[in-house]
């Protein structure tokens, strides 16, 4: 057990966790989202400012445990520069890979395999599943409507 | 005059907890608190979610079905009878167990949500209208406050809220403002599952029959724990669970003051409570039957039976002994733990033995997965508190909950990880 731990709470995550990226808020939020997990109380909301089709910058501000911050942390890291639609292909990847359906995920996502150790508690997975979840809903509000507007979601019901 | 070495009120010496029961000889009439989970000894500490079930319970439900498995009150062969006479026996059983009541004022349910819920469908829909309010507080769990928000919604009536004290009491300082003429029902948790604040439903009673109002309390938390008397509390409505007292999941308790119960509409519709059926005219069943329709869960509510035998033999009065030792000397550990605030009463004779508690730089969660590496079971999360989470500025916490078979050694088990963790999360 002490090894599964560990395997979950690895050094990246920890790192993650204790100084997570995307703190700053953004100059002008494009995309708002909110989102929370309420079997266990982890809210989370996010801002994206897009320029040139790209995300410019991002704020993930996550009230939650080690799992759920390192998660959001690690999105904030590998999105900027990225276009919306890249991002919502590894937000794919990343479920995929914490339902155990893919094993090997794509190098250039770095951090994010250290996500892995997750699948052996099942209860956590939701924890680790609520950032991209919420980026997700974000995105696709923004794509319905042209124009952003507040939306919230829970993984436990988008799961 | 007294003497004054008499009168200095100590908190029970650790040592003190450990005598009233033998928690030996009592751990090992549980079978689940044999094994070992992920190597190390079970420390089970989510007694306020469900506790665990002692052998001579876990045979009644097999017993049961090998011996008088049959549908009750309609058949007229033996074993009809047997069933019949063990599911009524426990209705007595209960009605004496909260204080000698009638049994016929003793309502089977699902558990303590449905037997709030059967209140809220069949005495709140004819009794609340338009105006009227209904008192809950800040620290009720959600069962025993989304069914009268939604019925408050939909008569338009309104809900007022007891609110808490800094160290988790009700504030009854502004509360002939709060009960008032308008009050119609007042519902109160008899004790926190959160704070484990037992709360004056004495003094509640009072205040709300002065006003011509009811008084539901919810003791889920309460009657595993601590004598419950409810003619002594003087309350219209009483719930519980078994599965909280040693007993199976799926048995809850309503009791219900005989006349207030005659005067509400059934519940659920179908069999068993109805006394005459035509296409004309239907007309209901005496009470409790009348709000049992269908099959209940016969076999599960003959072996609650067994489970309150189990705790007469140990003793309700020697089991909150035991928790006040215990609940005290593990708040003195947890207090002396760097960064963990415990919420709720500090004095274990004002509290149950429901301990919250948070660490200023560990999620709940991570504590839960940390301790159960461990072999230590403990809650985290908001435990259906939502509102009271918001008040207490926490998203959650993290509980351990005590029962009869825990005693120090746990306690030092799970300080001892909680440290452990506190070190290997590097704060």
């Amino acid at each position: 057990m002490n090894d599964q731990l560990d395997d979950m709470y690895r050094d990246i995550i920890l790192d993650h966790y204790r100084s997570p990226r995307g703190k700053k808020p953004v100059d002008t939020a494009d995309i708002s989202s909110e989102g929370m997990n309420p079997s266990c109380g982890d809210e989370i909301d996010m801002q994206v400012e897009l320029g040139d089709g790209l995300v410019k910058d991002i704020h993930v501000n996550c009230r939650g445990c080690a799992i759920s911050v390192a998660s959001g942390s690690m999105l904030a890291e590998i999105s900027k520069g990225k276009s919306l639609d890249e991002l919502i292909a590894i937000a794919e990847v990343v479920k995929k890979m914490l339902k155990g359906e893919i094993e090997e995920i794509p190098e250039e996502l770095g951090d994010i395999d250290a996500l892995q150790g997750v699948k052996q508690f099942p209860v956590r997975i939701k924890c680790a599943l609520l950032s991209w979840v919420t980026f997700l809903e974000g995105v696709k509000n923004y794509k319905n409507k042209d124009k952003s507007e507040k939306t919230s979601t829970s993984t436990e019901e988008k799961e | 005059m007294s003497n004054p070495t008499s009168d200095k009120k100590e908190r029970p010496k650790s040592s003190d907890s450990s005598n009233i029961l033998n928690v030996e000889k009592i751990k090992n009439d549980f079978p689940i608190l044999k094994q070992k989970v992920y190597g190390k000894k079970l420390v089970y500490l989510d007694n306020a979610a469900s506790t665990q079930k002692p052998q001579m319970v876990i045979d009644a439900i097999t017993e049961f079905y090998e011996k008088s498995n049959s549908n009750i009150h309609r058949g007229l062969h033996s074993l009809a009878t047997k069933a019949t006479e063990s599911y009524e026996n426990t209705r007595k059983h209960v009605a004496r167990f909260i204080g000698g009541v009638d049994s016929d004022e003793i309502v089977f349910t699902r558990g303590t949500t449905e037997a709030i819920n059967l209140v809220m469908y069949s005495w709140g829909e004819t009794n609340i209208s338009e105006g009227d309010e209904i008192v809950i507080t800040e620290m009720e769990h959600h069962a025993n406050f989304v069914p009268w928000v939604i019925l408050a919604k939909k008569k338009n009536a309104t809900i007022k809220k007891i609110p808490i004290t800094l160290c988790g009491h009700l504030d009854l300082s502004n509360i002939d403002n709060i009960i008032t003429e308008k009050t119609k029902l007042v519902a109160v948790s008899h004790m926190s599952n959160v704070l484990g604040t037992i709360n004056p439903i004495k003094i509640l009673a009072e205040k709300a029959h002065t006003q011509g109002a009811l008084i539901l309390a919810d003791g889920a938390q309460a009657a595993p724990h601590m004598k419950v008397d409810v003619k002594d509390l003087d309350v219209d409505f009483y719930t519980f669970s078994s599965h909280k007292m040693c007993g199976p999941t799926g048995v809850g308790v309503l009791f219900g003051r005989r006349n207030i119960l005659e005067a509400m509409p059934p519940f659920n519709l179908g069999g068993e409570m109805i006394r005459q059926v035509s296409f004309d005219k239907i007309t209901w069943n005496e009470i409790p039957d009348k709000f049992e329709a269908g099959t209940p869960n016969i076999a599960d509510v003959v072996a609650f039976d067994t489970a309150l035998n189990y705790l007469e033999l140990i003793g309700i009065d020697k089991i909150r002994q035991h928790e006040i030792g215990l609940t005290g000397y593990a708040i003195e550990k947890l207090s002396e733990i760097d960064g963990l605030e415990i919420q709720g009463p500090r004095e274990p004779e004002q509290r149950g033995s429901a301990i919250s508690f948070t660490d200023k730089d560990i999620h709940p969660h991570d504590i839960g997965t940390f301790l159960d590496s461990k072999g230590i079971a403990i809650r985290a999360g908001h435990h259906c508190a939502q509102p009271l989470m918001r008040i207490l500025g926490k998203v959650a916490t993290a509980r351990a909950s005590l029962y009869i078979y825990n005693d120090e050694a746990d306690i030092d088990a799970l300080v001892k990880a909680i440290k452990e963790m506190r070190s290997y999360f590097g704060v």
